[in-house]
Parts: structure tokens; sequence; C-alpha cells
């Protein structure tokens, strides 16, 4: 009966909070930001529609790119923001001269559309909520202070503040815990934040935070990661629930064709062009060229494991994986991968070849398991994902080998292609400021000056190197541009001599 | 092997363990169980309905070792007949793996599958750091530890909260533990801080307990700077070229234990020039402590729910021990080759049974119990009854409205 009574009243003061609230701004977004908790509701046409959904995915589809150039997050923003002037105006509520309301209903639409396009394969699911993630980013970042807080005021993020005597007592944890950035802490003047850990995931991965009993004690100027991690998680979790309802949904003949047109442009948006091998164009190799190939051809990543396995008559799995799957789409057939590998491990029995190797061999070409099509790693993966452990080979030498040790590795492999001791403090300084795959861009330059490239030129265009087999076909084709060009000045010789 | 999995294996403990209360749920009816079958066959996909179905299939597999996947949504002997979208892993205890292999660069007594008492030092160090840390940073309570049958040990957290992990979130927490990064070609594989900045807090509070062991394991025991190659690693890790050839000057002359040695880095702090070349030393030598004590973890297995490891009591194929639950408290005085085998615990279970005559013929549930698995099944039945309570006080807060 009690209870009932409470019940009641905290209903009914709810709703004058919310009547409040529609009577004071009048606003159905009152708010420049919009987590999405609710659909829009209302009709709309079809062409408002697709519009909706086909501007915000060019938005999107630029940050996806930019996430596969690996563009510093600076850069990312700048062009997002330009995209979204281009295509989805979403101004703050200074602002008084535009129609704010269809602003925002616009961007509303055109999010609940993807939602709809994006929900249906964990792949895409994952991206879009990558992508939608990075705008929402964005734009808080760039959102007024005033406005910013409102908006935060405007949900409960569950968050508690920590007490004074908690922060006195735990004050020198609490300033290693700032250590990492170069600003001045004053741990007690700071207003910091308990919630539970597994909210902000990536302030724990890097150690940004002091953990203690499960919950994490967040500085005030991180309080942002936990929006967006909430951000984050609402959005997997509604998508996954769209995905479950959409084949009961009652839909027209009219929107499934453009949500399947939505759903490949984001696909097409990205370059997938090195996951197949580049089989049937006069491209096979055989297991025999591959020492003689390594040595023109392949980027350091590949030359180490190439050295390693050569070495050791081994590689660990992660290794095989990085490697087999490179020489898979450089044209090595699955037959030669199998002869190759055979040979590779030469302390290996047969048997245990055959029973441990064998199957991952043709696991990777897709002929065992689920028989996925996988695609050659990019630099991307290989610097990001599966970072290497004690005993591994595989990754990037650039970002994995201690300084010494890169130098004097890049010299052993790539001197007598012209790399020299005085080129070295250039790619080091590259290195050191993180840019690995420029290191990388640079010693192909260094590497194939003698076929005529130029600094600056990269692999062609001035492109910088973004996946291995990328670095090797094109040091192929320029191999065979010479060639070509030599047989040619003999053949002209031989009409001379006739 | 099959009499052992027949008669003693504690398949009742194990289903309280994975399945938190006596009544069967998800949690052990949606479990994947994986079987290695000898010669060279792996079934995966394999769930049951409680203790005795599982016992039923065990017995008549005969496999050389199961081991223990995630809870998915669906059963997963039935995964064929849902879509694959609706077959995912949902729950799963959080799980460590640490592995001596990945200490062979520092320990100088054994290498590769070997192990002996003074190697089982580092990972009695890596239990001690690891079990705290994640008791008092996590809160999780419900830790249970067991040894791997050979040169390692496993860690399962069975905590609800610990169960709910997304991989992203294991991948962070993961993230969190892990000091000891870098392949072969990477020297210094603690990279952990700024500059000379202060450590991390988590960190920090599990290098006051390094301390002592990084001078008894690592100077006075494994004596890791005493040959040439030990000591040049150890140089390679300062950044400061004056500091290394001043102690090479000195090293190269004569020998010197390792504990000489550390007297000398010692020194260096405090004969150092400034106060940033004494900062800069005095990180690179607690940088040094961490990399030679801290745990190794094997990532991989932490990072995701469908990660298959070997159960608990299973028995180890190579070495025929049993992979028993081991107390964190104890561990120092852990003895790996004292882990009973096998063969001896059914040689324990044939004296039993001529002694207590006839009448004892008959197969029993508790036969590990006239056997040296005793204490360690009572370890994990101690462990299953604070999991048990746990789900109890749970289940009886969410309960209905007791108004009435």
């Amino acid at each position: 009966m009690q209870g009932g009574e409470d019940r009641r009243k905290a209903q009914a003061q709810k709703n004058i909070v919310e009547v409040e609230y529609h009577g004071t701004k009048g606003l159905r977004y009152p708010h420049r930001l919009n987590f999405y908790d609710k659909p829009p509701s209302g009709d709309i046409t079809i062409e408002e529609f697709e519009t909706c959904a086909l501007d915000r995915l060019r938005i999107l589809a630029e940050i996806e790119s930019s996430f596969v150039r690996n563009r510093p997050w600076e850069e990312l923003s700048k062009i997002t923001l330009a995209q979204c002037e281009k295509y989805l105006q979403l101004n703050s509520n200074s602002a008084k001269t535009v129609d704010k309301e269809a602003q925002r209903k616009k961007d509303h639409v055109g999010h609940f559309v993807l939602r709809l396009a994006f929900c249906r394969s964990e792949e895409l699911r994952r991206r879009f909520v990558k992508a939608e993630m990075a705008l929402f980013r964005v734009r808080y970042e760039k959102d007024d202070a005033q406005e910013l807080k409102d908006f935060q005021n405007s949900r409960d993020f569950g968050w508690e503040e920590v007490s004074a005597k908690e922060k006195a007592d735990h004050e020198e944890h609490l300033k290693a815990a700032s250590a990492w950035s170069n600003r001045d802490v004053n741990v007690l003047t700071d207003g910091y934040y308990k919630v539970k850990w597994t909210r902000v995931p990536d302030l724990v991965e890097k150690r940004r935070v002091f953990l203690k009993a499960g919950m994490a004690w967040v500085p005030s100027r991180e309080q942002s990661s936990i929006v967006f991690q909430e951000f984050q998680a609402n959005l997997m979790k509604a998508l996954e629930m769209t995905a479950k309802a959409l084949p009961f949904l009652d839909e027209d003949t009219r929107i499934v064709p453009i949500l399947n047109n939505l759903s490949q442009g984001f696909l097409a948006g990205v370059s997938s062009e090195w996951s197949t091998a580049t089989a049937g164009s006069g491209n096979e190799i055989t297991a025999d060229m591959i020492d003689d190939m390594a040595r023109k051809h392949f980027p350091a990543c590949m030359r180490n494991l190439h050295e390693c396995l050569r070495r050791d008559k081994h590689l660990k799995h992660f290794g095989r994986l990085q490697y087999g799957l490179f020489l898979k789409v450089l044209g090595l057939s699955i037959d030669e991968a199998i002869t190759f590998w055979r040979r590779s491990f030469s302390n290996i029995q047969d048997d245990k070849f055959n029973k441990e190797y064998r199957y991952n061999i043709r696991h990777s070409y897709g002929l065992e398991g689920k028989r996925a099509n996988y695609p050659a790693k990019s630099c991307q993966q290989i610097l990001m994902s599966d970072q290497p452990g004690t005993g591994d080979s595989h990754g990037c030498p650039y970002r994995h080998f201690s300084p010494d040790n890169l130098q004097t590795a890049l010299l052993s492999m790539y001197s007598s292609q012209g790399l020299t001791a005085a080129d070295l403090p250039e790619i080091m300084n590259t290195v050191k400021a993180g840019h690995y795959h420029v290191a990388c861009t640079r010693v192909f330059e260094i590497t194939h000056a003698r076929q005529g490239v130029a600094k600056g030129e990269g692999i062609g265009g001035g492109e910088s190197v973004t996946h291995p087999n990328q670095y090797a076909a094109r040091s192929r084709e320029l191999e065979r541009e010479r060639e070509g060009a030599s047989g040619k000045k003999e053949d002209d010789g031989d009409v001379v001599m006739g | 092997m099959l009499a052992f999995y027949r008669r003693l294996y504690p398949y009742k403990s194990i289903f309280g363990w994975l399945n938190h209360e006596h009544a069967p749920t998800k949690r052990f009816t949606h479990r994947e169980w994986a079987f290695t079958l000898p010669p060279d066959t792996y079934v995966r996909y394999q769930s049951f309905a409680d203790a005795e179905d599982l016992k039923k299939q065990v017995c008549q597999l005969n496999p050389t070792r199961f081991e223990i996947g995630p809870v998915y949504s669906a059963k997963p002997r039935d995964r064929k007949t849902v879509r694959a979208a609706n077959f995912t892993p949902q729950l799963r205890e959080l799980v460590f793996d640490i592995d001596m292999t990945d200490y062979d660069e520092i320990r100088t007594c054994c290498s590769g599958a070997d192990i002996c008492k003074r190697c089982w030092a580092f990972i009695a160090a890596a239990v001690h750091i690891l079990d705290h840390s994640i008791r008092d940073q996590f809160g999780y309570k419900h830790l249970l530890w067991v040894y791997s049958g050979r040169r390692g040990i496993h860690l399962w957290i069975s905590d609800k909260e610990a169960m709910e992990l997304t991989d992203e979130q294991r991948r962070a927490l993961v993230g969190w533990l892990t000091v000891i990064q870098g392949g072969k070609e990477m020297r210094k594989k603690v990279n952990v801080r700024q500059g000379s900045k202060p450590l991390p807090p988590g960190i920090q509070m599990a290098l006051e307990p390094l301390g002592p062991i990084f001078h008894e394991l690592i100077l006075l025991d494994q004596d890791c700077f005493a040959e040439e190659e030990g000591w040049e690693t150890l140089l390679q890790l300062f950044p400061d070229p004056d500091v290394v050839r001043g102690l090479r000057a000195k090293w190269e002359v004569k020998p010197l234990s390792s504990e000489a040695k550390w007297e000398d880095v010692k020194n260096m702090t405090k004969a150092g020039k400034d106060q940033k070349t004494h900062d800069n030393i005095k990180a690179a030598m607690e940088d040094i402590v961490l990399q030679y004590t801290y745990p190794r973890l094997d990532a991989e297995v932490s990072k995701h729910r469908n990660h298959l490891l070997k159960a608990p009591f299973c028995v180890h194929p190579k070495t025929g021990r049993v992979c028993v639950p081991v107390d964190p408290s104890t561990i120092d005085r852990f003895r790996p080759e004292r882990v009973p085998t096998v063969s001896q615990l059914l040689r324990e279970l044939d004296e039993a049974g001529a002694s207590a005559g006839g009448e004892a013929a008959a197969e029993h549930h508790s036969d590990w119990q006239k056997t040296s698995l005793k204490p360690y099944v009572d370890m994990l039945d101690r462990h299953v009854a604070a999991l048990m309570d746990e789900t109890r006080r749970a289940k009886r807060d969410a309960g209905p409205d007791r108004s009435w």
C-alpha cells in the first residue's frame, strides 16, 4: 500500500518535471547532441527517408576512411566537421536564424534509418557503432560548454562524486594515475567521480584512472569518456535488438531495397582489394620462388618473419597467420603453400606437421571450418591487434623492435638494395614520432630508387604503405616495368644489328 | 585413465562450481565442453544436462583431456538447429594463464617444458601479485587457482560480474594488468610510464612486494646477472650511456655476483650528477624489477569469452599429474612434483579397497575421499560453497516483494 502511494507520487512528480521541461523549452530537441534513445515519430516521406540516410552515410563513410588511412584524431575531426557542414548542419542553441528543429530532426531520422540498414550483421554493427561514436565525439568536443553541461544534466549517467576524505586518503594514487598527462594536477581541488570500471574500459586499458574494489575513479576532465562509453554501449544494445526485431517488421517493399543499397554503399566505401589472391593473372608463385622474392620485394615485417622461419625452422601461431595470409594474397596456391610450410618446418616430423599445421593452413585458405576467405592483415591490423608476446616474431618491426635492433635489422635486410647507415636517422625519427607506415614507405622509396622511385613518391602517386601486400605488389610491378623496358632495348639492338 | 575418470573425478564439485547452485541452470546446460580424444581428434560444442550426463560421456569417450568453454545463448549440442546469430557466448569465467615458457629468457635453472622448485618461485610471485591486484582493484572475490599439470597455473574467476564481462571489457582488464610487452626483438619490455614519472597506481602497489622477491629470486637464487649474457641484457635496460659504460668497465674486469652488481647500480643513483639522472636511474631500476618479476600473462587466453581452458582435475597427458586447485596463501610451499599422479591415486584406491574388503567393490561417488586427492577436492568444495552462498543471497535480495 505504502509502496503504491510512493510510486504514484513519484510518477506525479515526474510528470510535472516533464511538463515543465516541455513548457519552458517547447522544443522536441532541446539539445544539439542526441543520445537517440527514442525513434522519431510522425510521418516522413520516402524521399526524406532516403536523403536523410544518404547524407548521414556520406559523413560516416568519410569517418571510416579516415580510420582506415590512420589519420590522427584532429584531422579526422576537421574533415568530419567539413563534411557535416556540407550534408548535415547542426547548429547550437544560440543560432537564431536557422530552423534548428528541422536540422535536428534530420539528424535523428538519418540515424535511425541507418540503424535499420546496419543492424543486420555483427560486422556492420561494429563498424556503424565505431563511426557513429566518432561522429558523436566530434560534435561533443565542439559543443558549447554551457550546452554541454545542460546535456549532461539531462541524463543520469550514474556517477558518484568522490568525497574529500577519500581523495585525501588516496592522494598519491590519484596523482600517479594522472602522471601520463603533462598537466599539473591538484587532486584535492579537482572533481572525481566513481563509476563501475566496466563503464570506462578505455580508461582502464590505458591505466588513466585509479581502481579500487571494482570502481574507477574518473577525473572530471575524463568525464566525457563515461558519456562516450554509455553512448556506444547503448547503441550496440539497441542495434542488436533491432536486428532481432527486423525480420518481424511489417515492412514495405519500398524500404528494403533502400536499406540494402545503403549497407552496400557503406561496404564499398572502404577498399578491400587486398582480400583476394591475384591468381590467374600470370602471377602465380611457387614455393621455390619465395626466398628470392622475399629478398627483393617484401616489406620489413615479412622479411623478418621469413628470416625467423629460416633460422628457427618454425614460427609461432600469429607469425604463421600473418605470413601465411600474406603469401596467399601474393598468389601462393594452397598446394604450394603446403609445400612451402612443410619444407620450412624441416625439424618437424611429417606426422606432427599433418596433425598440427596442415589444417590451419587449409583453414586460412577457406578450405576447412567455416570456410571463410580471410584477407591478409593490413598494416593497421598488424600494428594494433594481437600484440607480439615474448618469443613472438610477428608484428611490425618499425613498431615492435627496439630502436637499435630495428636499425641493425634494416641494414642487414636492405643494404644490398641501396639502404645505407646515412638513411637511418631520418627513418628512426619517423619511427619515434609513431609514423610507422611513413618509415616503411621511406624504406620502400630508398630501396627502389634504382627503379626510379623518388622521395615522396611512395608506392605510386605519393601514397604511403597501408598494406604489406601493396608494398610487395608495387615492388614486383616496378621490377616488371624495368624488365620490360630493358627487354625492349635489347630488341631494338637486334634490329639495328640485323 | 578410464578408472580415474570413472571412480575419482569429482564431477559433483565441478558441476557446482560451474553452476553456482544445486539445480541445473543455463550456466551448466548451455556450457561448452571440448574433448581431446586419442590419437588426435578434437570434439567441440559438447554440452550436458547435469553432472551424471557429463560423467557418462567422459567415461564413454575416455578423452586424454577436456576443456571448458563459455555459456552460450543456446545449448552447444543443439547449435546446428539455431541460427548462427542466436548462438553467441554469453557468460564465462574470467580466466588467466601463466606459463613458465614465458620466463625462459630470464630463468637460468631450466627451459622449455621443464620446471623445478626454483623456477616455481616465478609462478608463486605472479600468483601473489595477481591475486592481490584482482581482489583489491577489481573487487572480485571468487578466485580459483589451478595448477595446470606441468609448468603453469590457471586462474578462474567466477564472480557474477566477472562472468558477464564482454570481450572489450576483458581486453581492457588485461591491458590494465599487462606490464611485460614486446616480442623477442624488444629488449626493454616494460614501458608503462611517461619518461621517469611515477608508475601508474596499480603497478606501483605491485612493486612493493616485488622488491624483496627480486632480491631473493633474481639476485640470489637465479643469479641472473652473473654471466656476461645476463648482465649485458641488464645494461641494455639503462637509457643513459654513461651509466652503462661505467658499469660495463667495472664488470668486464672481475666476476661479481648478481647481488654485488645490483649494489653497484644502486650506488649509481647515489652518485647521480643531478636530480634528472637520479630519477632516470631510479625509474630504470623499478622497471627492471618489474621486467624480471611481474606476472607474465598469456593475454590471448583472457581476452575472449570463447577461449577454451583445461578443466580442473583433468590429468595432464604428459606428466600424469592431476590439475589440482592451489591455495594462493600457501603458494610458496606448493611443489609441483608432489601433486598426485593418476597411477599413485589408483594405487591408493586399490589399497583402500583391499583393506576395506569386498563391500567397497561397488563404484562409489566419493571414492576420492580415500586418496590423497581429498584435500584438493575439499578445497574446491569450500570454494563452491562460498559461490552458492552468494547466489542464494543474491536470489533472496532480488526475490519477490515480501510485504505480506
